[in-house]
């Protein structure tokens, strides 16, 4: 077994309420707002994060009414500010920073034995520099909006919109700081401040996921950075180098653009990721089945991740050659991933596995996100990509890796990792309940977009051809019970803060660090930093020499 | 051999028994079924693979639930042999997958030689479709079936997309420049003309129709109505009222080049580089003329930018095209 | 392992979530490294775009080079590299604990810099603004450039963009470094605890390669030195 010293002995523990932890020790909001606490760091972000998701989420409920009928319901205008500010909310504001500003906040100096990040008032700053960002964003939304999509393409952002282009243009580059500051803080932390004992192969999976996104934080953000900001020079000065009249090319934009972008997209399930790899451990007791292989695969999708951005542009006239390049590097990049969802299946074998609502979210996602990657198969294929491209087959493909994948990971881990940050329990089975809602939820709201972005129906149209209705119809349908199923949780965690049942130092029996410590824990984390002598997941207490 | 066939035959009854459930457009070019194809083949490994590992999961789920609390399971061992497996076939399935995708590709890249072209204009939020032979169209574009097609295409303000379902294509619109694709229809019908690249306010309803007839009523309908100038006679037109003959003369009497001949050839550029006289280079030198000049002629062709619009232009090429060098008169210079 | 008594007897500039001075040396010197390869990929898609621009319309991005006063050019680089001197003397001067020598030379690193800002609006950028070569400020576009005349606002376009965003990282060293001489100036750094002064030390030599990059391809591309005139 580990030879960490534990703050308490078990059986004696004190109630939460009687023991000073990081949220009890200081009540005044000076405290919060000017804390250095990686822990009340992340809850300051799950806040703002919870509080975007359901904007964002509010708009894509508008958008999804609107679909109901072929002729619309909003005016055109109106829709696309609607699916423009909810794909930026939800990238720039919910999915990118969702894993790795809470639970990674959170949980990487506790599973890495460390007392806090290497940079906490760097920590700090990261969370204000996203707060001016959100805000200048939704300056954009509630003063008319903005209608060029997440993508931003030139020329028409540049030249042709007459929305809120630079707030919103704003809004994003500034927050990209936040992402940098935090990845360079995780970077930094990872390398420097590891427990005794604990060396890389010893981490757990979530530490090599969360090292390998901010790679891609430190290296792709700042393109997005510079890209956005020759856009609002152009827009302002009616002259920059996306525009045609001096020879500037409006497909430079979509290059730059997606050199960062696509790797975002990896930002945005590499965390996910990590969080499978603890949630399958935990909940099947056993160690992970080829961590190696796992712990490679992370770094590997990060570093392929930044050789395949041109398969977003199959159809904008670029040569064949380069259309060849970029499909055979998109086709690489899927099997690290493959080799993860077995290895995670094969960690089930002859494990004792548990159903609590963590788990349920995990086999959920390994389900979805295998189906949502393995439709990046027909976006990958230069013949099937030329029909699909632009069409309701990538809103699903998208929303089955980012929603069934990533939105379902982050639940997981909120609901694994709860009890650690709260102290508290909550209901498990309206949280089993509420992880089948979602999971039929969504499944009904974005199978359909398969079909119907075959059939043709392209993306972000505020109005469409009648025979496409009664697809569109069953996934407002599955949009309105998703919905209520996310809505849940906001209830029942809320609830839980004050009600939930006491929670010990480590209701799942997990192995990891961050549960060796009280729920919740003091503000150092560790009454004395541990040494740690055995590898992840060492659930059947081998020691390293008998491991295969 | 033997395995595409049954994987047609398979794949094929799927689909055709499918068209109750409409899971894809009309198949109603010359490339669809091929792309069908493809498609159908790999949903069947998305399903089967998704099958396969939630399969995996409620199995392995049920069989080795937790049956005490205190359980603890046996050491997980490593099995290189079996990691190596699953990275290996899936990456030969994708090898598979990429180079049937690129040949398939590759393949409708090229349009045949013997197309037929037509033109295309995009601008917000409508396609002008233009014939050689002068009848322009309005978010409508009459094909005759079995007859290739290339169309050149381009933007008269953001980026547009061209997408006809049934046919399986699609191309981006770009200002500034000319993409093209082509395809060649093999169902007479009617379908769905969509605008895929989103371009403001009206982007859902830039949307049309391509009607795909018979050659003969193709060729009545090309025909009837009221008599039509052909592309290079409106763009004949065009080259007299601007006064571009003046300069272009077909004797080289000009100050400028003759351009009789000229499209398709490869001349080298004032700046030194060597480029092929296609329809992107005189639009270019059209709209922009200091950037595509050539030796020995001073560079003082003014811009017609503004004073033209796209679809203009494109009859300008048509009428450049059509002058054979045989028009150049024997006057020697 | 280092516990609670161990934590009592470090520096007061330790800071607790580190085990030891040198640990957070090292991560506060490796976070810069981390920095600074951000601040590469935020340059490196400029100049990237640079290259591709520059291989498409050359002649016009020689004439622009041309146009530049390569003589303000040159003289900032020399500024550059000496005030790079003078932060590297500052760090050494802290090394030995020479209070004063740092503030001088910090505030002679500030002068260096203030003097490349000052060269660089002050008479580069007013110049060209005079000439006419600012885009989006009245750009004109001169007949003695004939075909190439067309391309040419797309250099002056990166040539803005790029020396601005330089000029921009350094205003903010120039504030980082007033902080670092308020600090020297009470005498917070000496030879246990010179952190601050190495991250900015390598923030301000980030600057100055950036600069030397920058430089010649700016200034020095245009053909103006080749024997004849160039083409």
């Amino acid at each position: 077994m580990s030879t960490t010293v534990i703050a308490e002995i078990p059986g004696h523990e004190l109630p939460s309420e009687s023991r000073v932890n990081y949220l009890n020790v200081d009540h005044s909001v000076k405290s919060w707002l000017l804390t250095h606490d990686h822990k009340r760091i992340a809850l300051l972000y799950l806040i703002s994060i919870t509080l975007m998701f359901f904007v964002g989420g509010f708009f894509a409920v508008l958008m999804r009414l609107n679909l109901i009928e072929p002729t619309g319901l909003v005016a055109p205008e109106t829709y696309n500010k609607l699916f423009s500010m909810h794909g930026i909310i939800m990238v720039f504001f919910f999915l990118v920073p969702s894993i790795p500003a809470t639970l990674g906040n959170f949980l990487v100096p506790m599973m890495i034995g460390a007392r806090d990040l290497a940079f906490p008032r760097i920590n700090l700053l990261s969370w204000y520099i996203y707060i001016i960002g959100a805000a200048f964003t939704m300056y954009a939304v509630i003063s008319g909006g903005v209608d060029t999509g997440w993508t931003f393409y030139t020329p028409y952002s540049s030249t042709f919109s007459h929305s809120q282009v630079i707030p919103a243009a704003v809004g994003v580059f500034i927050t990209g700081f936040s992402s940098i500051l935090t990845g360079l803080n995780f970077v930094v932390t990872i390398h420097k401040m590891r427990a005794p004992g604990l060396t890389w192969f010893r981490l757990p999976l979530f530490i090599w996921s969360m090292y390998a996104t901010s790679v891609i934080f430190i290296l792709g953000t700042p393109v997005i950075a510079i890209t956005l900001f020759l856009l609002g020079l152009e827009r302002l000065l009616h002259i920059g180098i996306f525009d045609p009249a001096i020879g500037g090319d409006p497909i430079l934009f979509q290059h730059m653009f997606w050199f960062y972008s696509h790797p975002a997209v990896y930002i945005m399930i590499l965390p996910g990721m990590g969080v499978m790899s603890e949630l399958i451990t935990a909940f099947s007791r056993k160690r992970i089945f080829g961590y190696t292989f796992v712990a490679f695969s992370s770094l590997a999708i990060a570093v392929i991740s930044f050789l395949v951005w041109g398969h977003h542009m199959f159809v904008t006239g670029q040569s064949v050659y380069a259309g060849l390049i970029f499909s055979v590097l998109s086709f690489l990049v899927a099997i690290p991933s493959a080799i993860k969802v077995f290895n995670w299946t094969a960690t089930l074998y002859k494990g004792s596995i548990s159903y609590e609502a963590p788990m349920l979210y995990a086999l959920g996602f390994i389900g979805l996100f295998t189906m949502g990657g393995l439709t990046g198969l027909f976006l990958a294929s230069l013949a099937t990509d030329v029909h699909l491209n632009g069409t309701y087959f990538i809103v699903a493909h998208f929303h089955y890796i980012m929603v069934g994948g990533a939105v379902m990971a982050y639940l997981g881990g909120l609901h694994f990792w709860w009890p650690k940050i709260t102290g508290r329990l909550y209901p498990d089975g309206w949280a089993r309940f509420a992880a089948l809602v979602i999971f039929v939820g969504f499944n009904l709201t974005f199978f359909p977009q398969f079909v119907l972005g075959y059939l043709g129906m392209p993306r972000r149209y505020a109005v469409y051809p009648a025979e496409f209705q009664v697809l569109n119809v069953m996934s407002s349908a599955g949009a309105s019970i998703l919905g209520v199923g996310y809505v849940i949780p906001l209830i029942y965690f809320i609830w839980s803060f004050k009600y939930g049942p006491i929670a010990g130092p480590n209701p799942w029996g997990a192995k990891g660090l961050e549960w060796t410590t009280p729920s919740p824990p003091p503000t150092e984390n560790f009454e004395e930093i541990p040494i740690v002598t055995e590898q992840a997941y060492n659930y059947a207490g081998t020691s390293e020499s008998a491991h295969g | 051999m033997y395995m595409t066939g049954l994987l047609q035959f398979g794949l094929g009854n799927i689909a055709n028994a499918a068209t109750w459930i409409p899971l894809h457009p009309t198949a109603a070019s010359s490339i669809a079924q091929d792309v069908d194809l493809l498609y159908y083949f790999l949903t069947a490994l998305t399903l089967f693979f998704t099958a396969l590992i939630f399969g995996t999961i409620f199995y392995f789920m049920v069989k080795f639930r937790r049956r005490s609390p205190d359980e603890v399971p046996p050491d997980t061992k490593t099995h290189l042999a079996l990691e190596l497996t699953w990275t290996i076939i899936p990456t030969l399935i994708t090898v598979v997958i990429f180079v049937w995708a690129s040949v398939l590709y590759v393949r409708n890249s090229r349009p045949p030689a013997s197309s037929t072209e037509m033109f295309v204009v995009g601008k917000q939020w409508m396609w002008h479709v233009q014939h050689p032979e002068g009848v322009r169209e309005i978010n409508e574009m009459h094909v005759p079936v079995g007859v290739p097609i290339k169309l050149t295409m381009t933007s008269e303000d953001v980026i547009h997309d061209f997408y006809i379902p049934a046919f399986r294509v699609k191309k981006d619109v770009m200002p500034g420049r000319y993409s093209s694709i082509w395809f060649q229809a093999t169902e007479i019908g009617t379908y769905h003309l969509f605008c895929a690249q989103y371009c403001g306010t009206d982007h859902s309803q830039m949307i049309g129709w391509v009607y795909v007839m018979s050659p003969t009523d193709y060729a009545t309908w090309l025909a009837g109505g009221t008599k039509n100038e052909s592309m290079a006679e409106m763009g004949g037109r065009l080259f007299s009222q601007l006064g571009c003959a003046a300069c272009h003369s077909s004797d080289n009497s000009g100050r400028g080049p003759s351009l009789a001949g000229l499209y398709g050839t490869t001349e080298k550029l004032r700046d030194g580089s060597s480029k092929t006289v296609d329809e992107g280079l005189i639009r270019q030198a059209i709209v922009n003329p200091n950037s595509v000049m050539l030796p020995n002629y001073p560079p003082i062709m003014p811009t017609f930018q503004g004073q033209v619009n796209e679809e203009q232009v494109l009859q300008l090429i048509a009428y450049v095209k059509s002058l054979e060098p045989e028009e150049r008169t024997t006057s020697s210079k | 392992m280092a516990d609670m008594a161990v934590h009592h007897a470090q520096p007061k500039e330790f800071q607790h979530q580190f085990e030891d001075m040198e640990q957070q040396r090292d991560a506060g010197t490796f976070g810069m490294w981390v920095f600074l390869v951000t601040e590469i990929m935020f340059f490196g898609g400029l100049f990237g775009a640079y290259i591709v621009y520059r291989s498409l319309y050359l002649p016009s991005f020689e004439i622009g080079s041309r146009l530049l006063k390569v003589n303000f050019g040159a003289t900032n680089t020399v500024i550059l590299i000496a005030s790079s001197l003078t932060m590297a003397l500052s760090i050494y001067a802290a090394h030995i604990n020479r209070k004063n020598l740092q503030v001088v030379f910090l505030a002679l690193t500030m002068l260096l810099g203030g003097i490349f800002l000052f060269l660089k609006f002050a008479f580069e950028w007013t110049a060209d603004y005079h000439e006419h070569l600012i885009p989006g400020f009245g750009f004109i576009v001169r007949p003695e450039w004939g075909a190439a005349g067309y391309h040419v606002p797309m250099f002056f376009c990166f040539y803005f963009f790029m020396t601005g965003l330089h000029a921009l990282h350094m205003i903010i060293g120039f504030g980082i470094l007033a902080v670092l001489l308020v600090m020297a100036w009470r005498g917070r750094f000496h030879s246990e605890y010179y952190a601050p002064l190495e991250s900015t030390g390598l923030y301000w030599h980030f600057v100055d390669i950036v600069w030397i990059f920058l430089f010649p391809l700016l200034y020095l591309i245009g053909g103006r030195y080749v024997i004849g005139g160039g083409h």
